[in-house]
Formats: C-alpha cells, sequence, structure tokens
C-alpha cells in the first residue's frame, strides 16, 4: 500500500502549482472570462510547454503519462487554481478518442493536441437525452462513398475554439441503443456544420451544434462502425476522473479562502472563526473534503479496471463529490456572507465550477442510480 | 381551528386574481422569470398599484395606505409571487414609511409619504457596511454636527437597487463615545448631494442588484434627522421587523415548486419524465412536505399578528426555514435542467429575437440558484437568526 505520488507526477504537480500560482490569479481569470475566446491562448501553449497536456497521454500515443494518476494530479491543480482552459475537452475527450481510436492519419492529429496546436470537442450529447450516454439520434448515412451527418448536439463545450469536432451519429438501432453509435470526425468549418456558441456561467464556452447534411469522406470515420459507445464509455470515464478532481482542487481553494476569512473577519469584536457554531461547520467541511480526495482516488486508482467496475467506482466517487461539492460551496458562501456573493471575490468562480460540475456527464442523481444498477450487477 | 380562508377572505383573493390576471401580461410575467425587468417595468408596476389603492398595503388609511390586515397583505403576496408578478420595491414603502410614521415629524410624514406613494422618490437603504455586516451596531459612517448641517463620511455596501434611488436613509455614527448602539442617528439623504458616489457591485451571477455607496463630507441638513439624535438603533430596529414581514416567502417558494414540476415534467430521463424518476421525485416531494408544513406555521403566526400579538421568535424561525426551503428548490431547478444549465444566458447571447438556448426554462436557474445564495445572508443572516432563537429560549444561558 502506498499513497504517495510518484516522484515523477510529484514534479509535475509543483511545476504547474508553481506556473498557475505565478499567472492565474482572479484578475487574470476574470479577464480571461470575459474574452470573446473564453480562454487564454497564451496560457494554453505555457501549460503544452510545460509537458502538461503530454502528461495525459500514454508512451504509446507520444505523451508520458495517461494514467488515472496523471489525469488526477493534472486536473486537481487546475482546479486549485480555477484554470478555465479546456483541458478536459480537448485533451481527455477529444485526444483521448483519438489516440484510442485513430488511424495513423488520425493519430498524427494527437502530436498537434499535445504541442497545443489544436483544440478538439466531442459533440455527443443531445438536446433531449440529459445525462444518457447511448441516446443518439444524429444520424450518419452512407452515400456513394461518403457519409452524410444530421442532427443536433447539445452544449458542446469548446466547439468554437475545436478544430476537429468529434461527433457521435447512428448508423443502426433504435434511439437509446447502445450498438449502432459511430463517431467521426468533422473539421472546424465543414458545410452544414452551424455553431451557436455562448458563454457558460461556470467559465469557458460551449455551442449548440446542428448538423446539416454535412458530408465527410469514409476516411472521416473514428473506430469501427457502430461501435463507437465503449469508447464513448471510456473517454466518459476518463473525463469524470478529470472533473472529479478539478472539482477536488476548486473544493480544496474554497476551503482554504473560508479557512483564511474565518481567522481574519471580524465580527463583535473578535474573529468569526472563534464561534464555535461556525468552527464546527468549518470542521464538518474539512472532514468531507477529506472523503471527496479519497473518492477521487478511487475513480484514479480503478480507471483501468473492467468497465463495469470502473464505472462503479466512478459514480461512486462522482455522487459523492457532487455531494460535497454542494456542502462546501454553500457553506464556504454562507460563512463568508455578502462578499462571496460578488463577482470580484475569488470564491464566486470557484463556488459555481463546483457546482456546476455537477452538470456534466451526470449529476449526483444520475451517478448514484448508476451505482445501483453496477453494484446490483 | 379552520384551515381555509372565510369567505371574505376568499373574495379579497378573487379580487387580487383579477387584478393580476389583468395587469401581469406575459410579457412581464417573463422578465419577471429570467431577472431582467427594468427600472421602468417596477416603476409601472408600483404606479398600477397604486392607482388601485394597493401600493402601500401595510400604511393606515390616512397616510393614503390599504391598511390591509396581515392575512389580506399574505394573500397578495402568496397570489403576487405564484403570478410572477414584478415584487413591490420595499425600501421606501415597507421600511421607511413605517419609522416616520411613528418616529418622524410631522413635516416629514407630509412632505415625504406622498412621494413614496407617487413614486417621485425611490428610496434605498444605508445600514450595512464593510466591516458592520451581521454586527451592524458596529458601523462607522461618521456624522458631525457644524452648524445646520450633518457633515457626513463613510461607506456603505450592499445597497440594493441604489443605481436607481434619489434618496438613501442612513444610520450615522454621531457620538463615537457612546456605547455602540447609544452613539447612531437615522438620516435621510439626497443621493444627488455633493460627495456621494455610487459604486456597482457585480455579483456572482453577473447581476447589478447591489451598490457600494461613499459619503465625502456630504452636508446633510439637519432637519433631515429622524426623531432625536444617537435615538437610531430603536429606529432600525423598528424598521427591520417590518423588513422581516413576508420572511417565509411562502408565494415565493410555491410558485418556484411549481416551476419545477413544470420543467420535471418536460425534461427526460431515459426515455420518461424525469418527474416519475424516485430519485428526483423524492427529493420534490421532500421540499413540498416541508413547504406544507411551513405555510402553515406561516398561517399560525400571521393570524396571531391579525389579533395584534406581535411576533417574537418566530419570525427569526420562519426567516431560516423559508430561505432553506427557497433554496432548496432553486437547487431542484438547477437540477432539472440538467446540462442545460450551464450556458449563461444574456440579452447579448439571446437577442430579442433569437430563441432560448435549449428548454426556455432552463437560461435561468443556475443563476437563480447563485443569486438566492443571498437569502441566508441579508436581512439578518441565518446565524443571526439562530443566535436570536438561542439567545430568547436559553438566555444569557452560559
Amino acid at each position: 500500500m502506498n499513497f504517495e505520488l510518484t516522484e515523477e507526477r510529484r514534479m509535475l504537480q509543483d511545476t504547474l502549482r508553481r506556473f498557475l500560482s505565478d499567472r492565474y490569479d482572479t484578475a487574470t481569470r476574470n479577464r480571461i472570462l470575459e474574452s470573446d475566446e473564453g480562454f487564454s491562448p497564451e496560457i494554453w501553449e505555457g501549460l503544452a510547454e510545460l509537458g502538461v497536456i503530454g502528461a495525459l497521454f500514454a508512451e504509446d500515443q507520444g505523451g508520458f503519462g495517461g494514467a488515472g494518476f496523471d489525469i488526477s494530479v493534472v486536473f486537481e491543480e487546475l482546479g486549485r487554481a480555477g484554470v478555465v482552459e479546456p483541458m478536459l475537452d480537448t485533451a481527455i475527450l477529444g485526444g483521448g478518442l483519438l489516440a484510442a481510436l485513430g488511424d495513423e492519419a488520425q493519430r498524427a492529429l494527437v502530436e498537434e493536441v499535445i504541442g497545443g496546436g489544436l483544440h478538439l470537442a466531442l459533440a455527443h450529447y443531445e438536446p433531449g437525452s440529459r445525462y444518457d450516454l447511448s441516446r443518439v439520434r444524429a444520424t450518419a448515412t452512407p452515400e456513394g462513398g461518403e457519409i452524410v451527418l444530421n442532427g443536433a448536439k447539445a452544449v458542446v463545450v469548446n466547439a468554437e475554439a475545436a478544430g476537429q469536432l468529434i461527433v457521435s451519429a447512428r448508423e443502426s438501432g433504435a434511439a437509446d441503443d447502445p450498438g449502432g453509435i459511430s463517431l467521426f470526425l468533422v473539421p472546424a468549418g465543414a458545410n452544414g456544420l452551424s455553431l451557436r456558441g455562448y458563454p457558460m456561467i461556470s467559465g469557458g464556452r460551449a455551442a449548440e451544434v446542428t448538423l446539416d447534411e454535412v458530408r465527410l469522406p469514409a476516411s472521416a470515420r473514428l473506430g469501427t462502425a457502430g461501435e463507437g459507445f465503449e469508447p464513448l464509455r471510456t473517454a466518459i470515464a476518463r473525463a469524470n476522473v478529470a472533473l472529479a478532481a478539478e472539482t477536488l482542487g476548486a473544493m480544496e481553494t474554497a476551503t482554504e479562502l473560508t479557512r483564511e476569512y474565518l481567522l481574519t473577519r471580524q465580527q463583535f469584536g473578535r474573529p468569526i472563526g472563534t464561534f464555535q457554531a461556525l468552527q464546527h461547520r468549518f470542521a464538518d467541511m474539512l472532514i468531507e473534503l477529506e472523503q471527496a480526495r479519497s473518492a477521487v482516488i478511487n475513480a484514479a486508482g480503478n480507471l483501468e479496471k473492467s468497465p463495469d467496475f470502473r464505472d462503479m467506482q466512478i459514480s461512486s466517487a462522482r455522487n459523492l463529490i457532487g455531494r460535497v461539492g454542494r456542502l462546501i460551496a454553500e457553506e464556504s458562501i454562507q460563512m463568508h456572507g455578502g462578499i462571496a456573493m460578488t463577482q470580484e471575490y475569488e470564491l464566486a468562480h470557484f463556488a459555481k465550477r463546483i457546482t456546476m460540475a455537477d452538470h456534466r456527464f451526470g449529476d449526483t442523481d444520475w451517478h448514484l442510480e448508476r451505482f445501483l444498477e453496477l453494484s446490483a450487477a | 381551528m379552520d384551515l381555509n380562508y372565510n369567505e371574505e377572505e376568499l373574495a379579497f383573493r378573487d379580487e387580487v386574481r383579477a387584478f393580476l390576471d389583468e395587469t401581469v401580461t406575459p410579457e412581464l410575467r417573463d422578465k419577471v422569470r429570467n431577472g431582467r425587468l427594468t427600472k421602468q417595468d417596477m416603476e409601472n408596476w408600483h404606479a398600477a398599484l397604486n392607482a388601485r389603492g394597493w401600493l402601500a398595503q401595510n400604511w393606515p388609511k390616512e397616510f393614503g395606505g390599504a391598511a390591509w390586515n396581515a392575512v389580506q397583505r399574505h394573500i397578495f403576496e402568496e397570489e403576487a409571487a405564484m403570478a410572477d408578478a414584478p415584487r413591490i420595491v420595499p425600501f421606501g414603502l415597507s421600511m421607511l414609511a413605517p419609522v416616520l410614521m411613528k418616529f418622524g415629524s410631522k413635516e416629514q410624514q407630509d412632505y415625504y409619504l406622498p412621494r413614496i406613494l407617487s413614486g417621485e422618490d425611490w428610496w434605498c437603504q444605508g445600514y450595512s457596511e464593510p466591516g458592520a455586516g451581521s454586527d451592524l451596531a458596529s458601523l462607522k459612517t461618521r456624522a458631525v454636527r457644524e452648524g445646520d448641517h450633518y457633515i457626513v463620511n463613510g461607506q456603505k455596501t450592499w445597497t440594493t437597487l441604489g443605481q436607481y434611488a434619489n434618496k438613501i436613509f442612513c444610520l450615522v455614527r454621531t457620538d463615537p463615545n457612546a456605547k455602540q448602539q447609544e452613539g447612531i442617528s437615522f438620516l435621510l439623504i439626497d443621493m444627488d448631494t455633493p460627495g456621494i458616489e455610487v459604486r456597482p457591485i457585480i455579483l456572482l451571477d453577473g447581476t447589478h442588484e447591489v451598490n457600494e455607496v461613499w459619503f465625502t463630507d456630504v452636508k446633510v441638513p439637519v432637519e433631515n434627522l429622524v426623531g432625536e439624535e444617537n435615538k437610531g438603533w430603536t429606529y432600525a430596529k423598528y424598521l427591520l421587523t417590518h423588513e422581516r414581514a413576508n420572511i417565509a416567502g411562502v408565494g415565493f417558494s410555491r410558485a418556484g415548486l411549481d416551476a419545477v414540476k413544470r420543467m420535471a415534467r418536460a425534461e427526460m430521463h431515459k426515455g420518461r419524465p424525469l418527474i416519475e424518476n424516485p430519485h428526483f421525485a423524492a427529493r420534490l416531494a421532500q421540499v413540498e412536505i416541508d413547504l406544507m408544513a411551513m405555510a402553515t406555521t406561516n398561517l399560525r403566526i400571521i393570524s396571531q399578528a391579525a389579533a395584534g400579538q406581535a411576533p417574537g421568535v418566530e419570525s427569526s424561525m420562519l426567516k431560516v426555514k423559508g430561505t432553506i426551503i427557497r433554496q432548496e428548490i432553486n437547487d431542484l431547478a438547477r437540477r432539472a435542467a440538467g446540462p442545460y444549465a450551464l450556458p449563461f444566458p444574456s440579452e447579448a447571447v439571446e437577442g430579442a429575437n433569437e430563441p432560448p438556448i435549449g428548454p426556455d426554462y432552463a437560461g435561468p436557474t443556475a443563476a437563480h440558484y447563485f443569486n438566492n445564495r443571498k437569502l441566508s445572508i441579508f436581512g439578518g443572516s441565518n446565524e443571526i437568526q439562530r443566535n436570536i432563537i438561542a439567545k430568547v429560549k436559553l438566555g444569557g444561558g452560559r
């Protein structure tokens, strides 16, 4: 048994933490949030140069990591610093699927991703599908030697910046059948592809994506026809580890900000942290934070296991973090009082990040349900 | 014991409903739901109520009020919330006015009260300061008497809708040597007096509803003092008892719960409406059960008030429970919206002729959830309310 990080991962953690603490303060983040792109190309380049993107890929994919704990180390730091750059979407979802399924030409794109030169987005969930992974109504129809895509995709994070979108579409089966789903690489600007972009409340940008007779060459197919579901499941599992770790990092910062505030804010002639009513609540936050840390370890450490066992661990972590996240976000705001309600104060962003994480890849209840299904099996 | 409204109350409710039907247009309702009311919308709403004689609901007839009892006020508040009507801006009408009626001079009453009714004056509240939140009595804004004027210096914060106001009522320190509560005075100040600066505070959901108000050598005529110098804390506390009216927010919770149910019927989860999902349904049922009980607690207290009994710790209890329930409903709305809670809607994205992103109900849910975290913070935080309850029931008890 050993809960220490390896030397390499510790170095990665230190380097990344230092890089971000030098460059990523609230004013910087607020500037980035207000920018048209919703992220900073300079920061992205810096992250690529540090090898942060490479750490999310295995050696045979051109990286030097790619395991569950590489993901958790990187995303915990990104979460601690409140980084809004689209690492999860470009590297984990997009890059992960390309690396896992791509032919030689497609895999060449992974190198570009690792170098920081290419953004990606996964256009999978659809209006009305909520968090259901197998509910795909977009269609892929062969026509001559080409494939024609039609359909709509919901809340596609990072779609506007992406040079390529990975789009899921159904080639056979009923609307919620896991079989029959295929994946395609659609270049930005393809005829018939339209994006309606918008900012998200917790930072970053997304778009509603419409596919209207998008014609692709057969070489645009990613992986085997009709067998996209399992690779998608794996990609989303990795994304869940990333999201859980990122949320853990954000909760650490929220908790630390609250600790500092309790020690410094004076009311009734003393620091408010001397009131036992608040002390006990703060202690509960710390207890739950350690629960969340362990849940992330469980999820990251089981990422390479069999899909059902892996997903049970992941749903367990996401359910727990959903509950702890709500507690920590709400208690942090409440113990701060009015100041936490302001955009200008650092906590606001972290509270939003923690809370809105529960709106991607399944919420607390969705993961509870999936945990029940998988643990009964 | 009778849980139902009597005939007179039912007739009154019908009257209120008819008025709301007519006055709350679909366009207005939409703005309320999306939190996009303009100053003009709020002024129009006040004018419509005033024309009907229903604006100053708690004022006695002699001052031009409706002189409604607690049950009538409750009925209106509940119906208005259910109809998604705008809220009455309370600062002049239900905060300052009662203070002026009880402690103000005849001249102050004659001058200010009609202007509140007509909408000529928009008041805001100068209570909280950066260092004086829950500990309000530690406020530092200084007023020094010089001849016929007070010279005011200091800073107020969390001034709701101060950007629209032309007047502010302020707690200021006039005797720095007295015990905290005994050196405070209550001043009425023109917002266009030189030396006043209003700076916006943008909240975490991107809205501008509160402000900082800075005072630098602001000259205030002594006749703008309410009551006696250094007695302001008494008036301030009296005002706060009025701030706590409708503290339970039952109508808002009912309207919110209905909205969540509408959403959960429309949202599909694995091919079935979300409302049929046992986990979501259980969350919904629990908050509804809490609300049913609290609505009755609220009515019990209102009946006592209508019978002339002053509420004690009960209003603190209602504040705590009422805000927990409202916040829980905001949380459910956000959950029900699913992934479409993520888009951050703005008029820039959703222009007047653009369809909303995702289902029309989803857009504002996350912003409302975050914005309403304020409910348990302002008007005496829930911690302060619990202190009050414990202090009354346990005494000094250390």
